[in-house]
């Protein structure tokens, strides 16, 4: 049984054009890394925060998530609360904002233990100071007595790294959890995350913008754009040839980790807003590739091709190694072309 | 600070704009507040030709007399009409905080302008000194006024003219440093305009709708406090009609179980005051929807 | 180390700012004498016949001889000592005639101050968390009404109906022991409260909407705690702050306001003591309650400034207070 898993997820809210989410199918085992990537407004966040039982206030939910075995959508109070404390628990992207500015750091780290689990303050204190021992802060006894005000932001995002952990959950949701650090500290958050997740084994969902960091530390990667999931594969795979346009225009316009920095091609366009909506492919305004006719019709359905899932259209076509195909290394440079 | 108009206290202390009174519907309430408001200020126009009986002086054998065809609001104890003493006393009601919020807005405003516009020491020393008079509440400033010169409206209302001056002064002073730091402030400077003209004819134009709508939410606090002082026996003297004196003269008569003399001026006041309160904030609303 | 100095800097300069603002303020009222057209001496006296030994002796009394600043170290001297000078009508210590007055005034704001801070809060509260109700919305209208309502329109109705008509509470006087005495003081605590209630209504009603929209309240519900407790611990814990800001700057119109529920409900407290004293050209007394007001006033928010930091710790590493 996965640690977490999307069935079919739908989220809509009503007064908009398009679902938030559509048909989200996703899972992340015990010590697997599985990562999310899209650009703002896809719904990756929204698909992040399902699996804690948080949906917008007022939507239209349809399919299922399941933690642990447990359903989130119409769960009672009781097994909503036994996952959030228990089971999973988010990593967030701005820890200033995460913790409540008034309130001691070791009340942000022993809450779920005291008021849930009812330890006495002492022993989860003790507790807290060995998790915050276990991310790498050096004075763990001084920062629970501290205010958030007074630790750096890489600071915050390890006391919200061992508050994940206060629990022993198996289960990881990190929502873009290095994009408001500086970039010497990204690389800290992330080694800590990654020993982390390796000693413990546990599943992580990742949630990023950022496909270069998503191939650096997960397994799988899921890319999703305007509510949909477009592609997923094994990292390797994915990078090696990506199936679906948006993919191989997310590859061309992130700069490598590694490696000589190539000229950036952006996509053209934006992303579409919750008040559009098209009835074929999402990505046809922007895609290279968009057949007239049959792209703009229809909503490509998830298709198995080799290790992928691809909902693509004209994925069997563009991937063909036939001649008159443009192959998938030729989309970087059609995206040059038209830059 | 915010630019959102409220009860002079709070806009002197709250960091965020109060809660809007956006939640009771608005545009209907607001355009009933206005309509009120307009009504009042004819009476008070109107109002030697509207009362029916003398507003001053009743009759002798009419005193204490319930609602009835000729007195529809009933006599007082002096056997006054109340409906003719409550039209009447609509005109000094009204023109007391007419004359605080006339005096403070014009003081708050040349202080607020030339303390933006100089800035540095002249602007902190300005600053101090509006939080010292912020410690004289304006009732109070107005008691201790009668107690000086003596019972009546004069020094009062100069005295709650003062008091009232702070919070005209500081919004104008915050709106003011606001639009000194824009271009076109500039471009007058440069042109070598005078700063009279620059702060009274260029930038007191994009101040006032704002303290327009502070200035209305003042009008129905001072007018509470006047009547507040009325209503002590300091401020307006019967037998000149006056809501707060109407109210204090009618307290005896409600413990006789004849409450409509002392009830009709006090629903008068709550009814303006509401309605002064409603119509400045929901102005100030439209400017802070407006900007934002 | 360095941190509980820079603490105590803080306390320090906040209490040399709160002796200067008493130093200006009392100023004012000692020469707010002198505004009063005509020979301060004979205006003490006024509307009392009063003999020229009298009027030397008032003249000896209150160094009208010497020059202005050194009358009012003087003056100053005695109020620092409890001397606020002598009524020239009652024959006696206006400290003692403030002193008699004054537990009655502090139980009527006491209580008063506890019916704001539960109903006020109480209804800000479930305002919030019902926002756009029905309740919410009736609760709005009400403020409106309420903050509009002045003191003696509350005394006046709370009299007419649950006083006369109802007969459940006394409508007049102090009363006579603890019980009697909290008889007699629900109603005009009730007046007193009512425009104040209204405001810190609204104040806690915006503060906690404010608080409501943070991160950190739907972080702590994402980790499982109850939404009772993230509404009294993170939410309700930091609306606190403006709460409390707000309340002590209302603190004045409060104290003033209870000149108007005393007389209203024929009260003998302090407030009424303004009153009566005004009325009756006892300078000396009214010279004295302002004082103590204004006092009372700069001091509490000095001490509000002072907590501030217990409230929300980040005011404190923002160093200086204003």
């Amino acid at each position: 049984m996965p640690l977490l898993e999307y069935d079919a997820l739908g989220v809509t809210l009503p007064g908009t054009a398009r679902p938030i989410l559509d048909g989200i199918d996703l899972h992340v085992g015990a010590g697997e890394v599985v990562a999310l990537v899209g650009e703002s407004g896809s719904g990756k966040s929204v698909t992040a925060r399902a699996a804690l039982g948080l949906f917008p206030a007022g939507a239209d939910i349809t399919g299922q998530v399941r933690v642990a075995g447990t359903g989130l959508v119409g769960a009672d109070a009781a097994s909503l609360r036994d996952v959030r404390t228990n089971r999973a628990a988010m990593i967030y992207q701005d820890p200033r904002a995460a913790l409540n500015p008034v309130r001691r750091v070791g009340d942000f780290l022993t809450e779920p233990l005291r008021l849930a689990h009812g330890w006495s303050r002492n022993r989860a204190a003790a507790r807290a100071a060995e998790l915050l021992a276990a991310v790498g802060l050096p004075d763990p006894g001084r920062h629970l007595n501290q205010y958030p005000h007074e630790l750096s932001g890489g600071m915050l995002q390890r006391v919200v790294i061992a508050a994940a952990l206060t629990t022993e959950p198996r289960l990881l949701l990190c929502d873009e959890p290095t994009t408001a650090l500086d970039v010497s500290t990204q690389a800290e958050i992330l080694a800590v995350l990654g020993r982390l997740q390796r000693e413990r084994g546990l599943g992580l969902l990742l949630i990023t913008h950022d496909i270069e960091l998503a191939a650096a530390v997960s397994d799988r990667i899921h890319v999703m754009y305007a509510g949909r999931i477009v592609e997923a594969a094994p990292v390797a795979d994915l990078f090696a040839a990506p199936r679906h346009p948006y993919t191989a225009g997310l590859l061309g316009s992130s700069p490598p980790l590694h490696g000589p920095l190539a000229r950036l091609t952006p996509i053209p366009g934006a992303p579409m807003g919750l008040l559009e909506s098209a009835p074929g492919c999402a990505f046809a305004p922007r895609c290279h590739f968009a057949e007239p006719g049959r792209c703009d019709q229809s909503p490509p359905p998830p298709e198995r091709h080799g290790p992928a899932e691809v909902a693509c259209h004209r994925t069997a076509e563009l991937t063909a190694p036939a001649a008159n195909a443009p192959a998938p290394a030729a989309f970087h440079a059609s995206g040059k072309e038209d830059s | 600070m915010s630019a959102h108009p409220a009860h002079p206290a709070l806009a002197a202390g709250a960091r965020r704009p109060l809660a809007r009174l956006r939640v009771l519907g608005g545009g209907r309430l607001r355009r009933a507040c206005l309509a009120l408001l307009t009504l009042f200020v004819l009476v008070a126009l109107l109002a030697p030709w509207l009362t029916p009986h003398d507003p001053t002086f009743g009759k002798l054998g009419d005193t204490l007399l319930g609602p009835g065809a000729d007195h529809w609001l009933g006599t007082d104890q002096g056997g006054r009409d109340t409906l003719s003493a409550l039209i009447a006393g609509t005109r000094t009601s009204l023109a007391g905080p007419l004359g605080v919020v006339v005096f403070s807005t014009l003081l708050g405003t040349a202080v607020g302008l030339f303390t933006a516009w100089r800035g540095g020491w002249i602007d902190a020393m300005a600053g101090r000194a509006l939080d010292i008079v912020f410690a004289f509440p304006a009732l109070l400033l107005a008691i201790l006024a009668v107690a000086l010169f003596g019972k009546g409206m004069t020094a009062p209302v100069i005295a709650m003219a003062i008091a009232y001056t702070p919070y005209t002064a500081r919004l104008v002073r915050g709106l003011a440093v606001q639009e000194k730091a824009r271009p076109y402030i500039a471009a007058y400077r440069v042109q070598g305009h005078s700063a009279p003209f620059i702060t009274v004819r260029r930038m007191l134009p994009n101040i006032a709708p704002t303290l327009l709508a502070q200035s209305t939410v003042n009008f129905g606090y001072a007018l509470l406090d006047l009547a507040a002082l009325s209503f002590l026996g300091l401020g307006v003297q019967p037998p000149t009609p006056d809501w707060g004196a109407m109210i204090n003269q009618g307290q005896a008569a409600v413990l006789q179980g004849q409450p409509l003399s002392a009830i009709a001026p006090a629903v008068a006041v709550v009814l303006v005051v509401v309605a002064f309160n409603v119509v400045g904030e929901s102005l100030g609303d439209r400017l802070a929807g407006r900007d934002s | 180390m360095t941190a509980v100095a820079a603490r105590a800097a803080r306390v320090l300069r906040r209490l040399a700012a709160m002796a200067a603002t008493l130093l200006v303020t009392s100023f004012l009222v000692f020469s707010s004498l002198f505004l009063a057209p005509g020979d301060p001496a004979s205006f003490l006296v006024k509307g009392r016949s009063a003999g020229p030994a009298e009027l030397a002796e008032i003249r000896r009394q209150y160094g009208f001889d010497e020059p202005f600043l050194v009358r009012y170290w003087h003056w100053l001297e005695g109020v620092l000592h409890g001397d606020l000078g002598r009524s020239h009508l009652l024959h006696q210590d206006v400290a003692s005639v403030i002193w008699s007055r004054l537990p009655a005034s502090l139980l009527l704001i006491g209580v008063s101050a506890l019916m704001i801070a539960v109903v006020g809060i109480g209804s800000g509260v479930v305002g919030a968390l019902r926002r756009g109700s029905r309740t919410d919305r009736s609760l709005m209208l009400l403020v409106t009404v309420g903050a509009a309502a002045p003191a003696f329109v509350a005394a006046l109705l709370l009299r007419s109906v649950l006083g006369v008509q109802l007969g459940w509470f006394p409508t007049i006087g102090n009363g006579t022991g603890l019980l009697d005495r909290l008889h007699h003081v629900v109603l005009p605590a009730a007046a007193l409260s009512v425009t104040f209630v209204a405001l810190v209504t609204r104040v806690t009603r915006s503060a906690m909407l404010d608080e409501l929209r943070r991160e950190h309240v739907e972080v702590a519900l994402s980790r499982g705690t109850p939404r009772r407790t993230v509404i009294r611990r993170h939410v309700l814990r930091n609306a606190l702050g403006p709460i409390v800001t707000v309340s002590a700057l209302l603190v004045s119109g409060m104290l003033v306001s209870t000149a108007i529920v005393e007389t209203a409900f024929g009260m003998s407290g302090v407030g009424s003591l303004l009153v009566q004293s005004v009325d009756q050209l006892d300078f000396q007394v009214v010279q004295a309650i302002v004082l103590l007001v204004v006092a009372a006033f700069v001091v509490v928010n000095a001490l509000v400034d002072l907590v501030h930091p217990l409230i929300d710790p980040r005011t404190a590493a923002a160093g200086s207070a204003r």
